[in-house]
């Protein structure tokens, strides 16, 4: 088992103390990336992303729980810094400078920098070097913006939504020079993104987190979360025998037939359900779909994929 | 060079589609023994995908013994996967190619012959077991 480059433990940061108006912005969060893997992250609006990233990062500190990246509680001591590169929502770039003032600026400013190979991926996209990055399309600048964040040679790479503001052909180079760079890491850089994008987080991912209303709802290798997860239907009937052996996240009753989205948490014994496989999409939209649901029964489901 | 395609929603995971296209290249003769498969890094750079579901691709046809890895060099066509000869491949595509064309003269379209074939193949599964 290759360790984990990122582990979470009862992580949760509330915002608001000062005001006296407090918001948990992420709660009882625990999870776990292997090194080498690229992980997605996703969950509504507000669930929690930023501030996960943030907390990874170290620009925001935990009001509980732990968080460890690389075996170390992250901060702003060099070599933490070193290690970890962050790419927020924003992609912040300096718009009157060009493509070459920002790698002069990150062969300065980095301990180490991978100058000609940097270069060189800006090159391979026909990414003007001495344009000004304000005047760039949006799939460029997001380009430069990975290009720097890859140029220190990171051993954790963050990227919050990095591809949101981008057409689909700019999407798929985005995360085809993403996928490049960990192909050539060989195992020695892992990579968390959030998305709204499950299609391309499908592609793209090996492992797979979804958050909602702050609390995590499932952190799995994404072949599994694929493979244990089923459409259950059968004519009417009571969906308790089910519920007691697996973890149903939605319950369709019509006059007729019965419909359970299901993880499966063991074989399924009763051959007379019908057993359809779920797309992630539907799994994500399963488990998006029931934040009404207390919070023991969330944790049910979270104590069953560890 | 061989080239390898995905089809997304497909419902088949991405490394079994892969999987799936090696030996079936392999067992057409597009892919010969000695024969370079693309590299990790190609594979994902073209297809944008995740480079451990292309390494977990090419481990399975290792373990079939259809590919070596050889270290730092790539991974290799080792042999044909058993299966039907390329001249019958031949023979059977080109019997289906005039099959498609009757279908099509008759109103099929192609979302119309994909469930035929696919309630056919089940059917005849059927019956085998029964």
């Amino acid at each position: 088992m290759t360790p984990a480059a990122v582990t979470t433990e009862q992580l949760g940061k509330r915002y608001g103390q000062r005001t006296g108006r407090t918001k948990w912005a992420l709660r009882d969060c625990t999870l776990e990336v292997p090194e080498g893997r690229i992980c997605g992250l996703v969950g509504a609006n507000g669930a929690g992303k930023t501030t996960l990233l943030k907390l990874l990062v170290g620009l925001a500190r935990p009001t509980t729980g732990s968080v460890q990246v690389l075996g170390r509680a992250p901060g702003d001591d060099p070599a933490f810094l070193r290690d970890v590169g962050y790419l927020a929502q924003e992609v912040p770039l300096y718009r009157r400078w060009t493509a070459a003032d920002h790698l002069a600026m990150g062969a300065h400013l980095n301990p180490v920098w991978d100058a000609a190979p940097t270069r060189q991926r800006l090159l391979d996209l026909d990414i003007p070097l001495d344009q000004r990055v304000g005047t760039m399309s949006g799939g460029q600048r997001a380009q430069v913006a990975l290009a720097l964040a890859l140029g220190k040679r990171p051993r954790v790479l963050l990227l919050d939504e990095p591809v949101a503001a981008l057409d689909p052909l700019a999407r798929r180079e985005f995360l085809a020079t993403l996928g490049a760079a960990v192909a050539e890491a060989e195992g020695s850089l892992t990579v968390v993104l959030s998305s709204h994008l499950v299609s391309d987080l499908e592609r793209i991912c090996d492992h797979l987190v979804v958050l909602a209303e702050s609390r995590t709802l499932l952190a799995d290798d994404l072949d599994d979360v694929v493979a244990s997860h089923r459409l259950l239907t059968a004519p009417r009937r009571d969906p308790g025998p089910i519920e007691r052996q697996h973890t149903v996240l939605r319950t369709e009753q019509t006059p007729r037939q019965t419909s359970l989205w299901v993880r499966l948490d063991g074989p399924l014994h009763d051959p007379t359900w019908h057993s359809d496989p779920l797309s992630l999409e539907d799994i994500v939209l399963a488990y998006l779909g029931q934040r009404s649901r207390t919070t023991a029964e969330l944790s049910t489901v979270i104590g069953g994929v560890r | 060079m061989l080239t390898l395609q995905l089809a997304t929603h497909a419902n088949v995971p991405t490394y079994v589609q892969i999987v799936q296209q090696v030996r079936q290249a392999l067992l057409a003769g597009v892919l010969r023994p000695g024969d370079r498969l693309p590299t990790v890094k190609d594979v994902v750079a073209e297809l944008a995908i995740n480079p451990n579901t292309v390494l977990k691709a090419y481990r399975e046809l290792e373990r079939e013994g259809l590919v070596e890895a050889r270290q730092g060099v790539g991974t290799f066509a080792l042999r044909r996967p058993d299966g039907p000869p390329p001249a019958t491949q031949l023979a059977l595509g080109r019997s289906l190619a005039r099959w498609v064309v009757k279908a099509r003269a008759a109103g099929f379209d192609d979302a119309g012959i994909e469930s035929l074939v696919r309630s056919t193949l089940l059917s005849a599964t059927d019956e085998a077991i029964a």
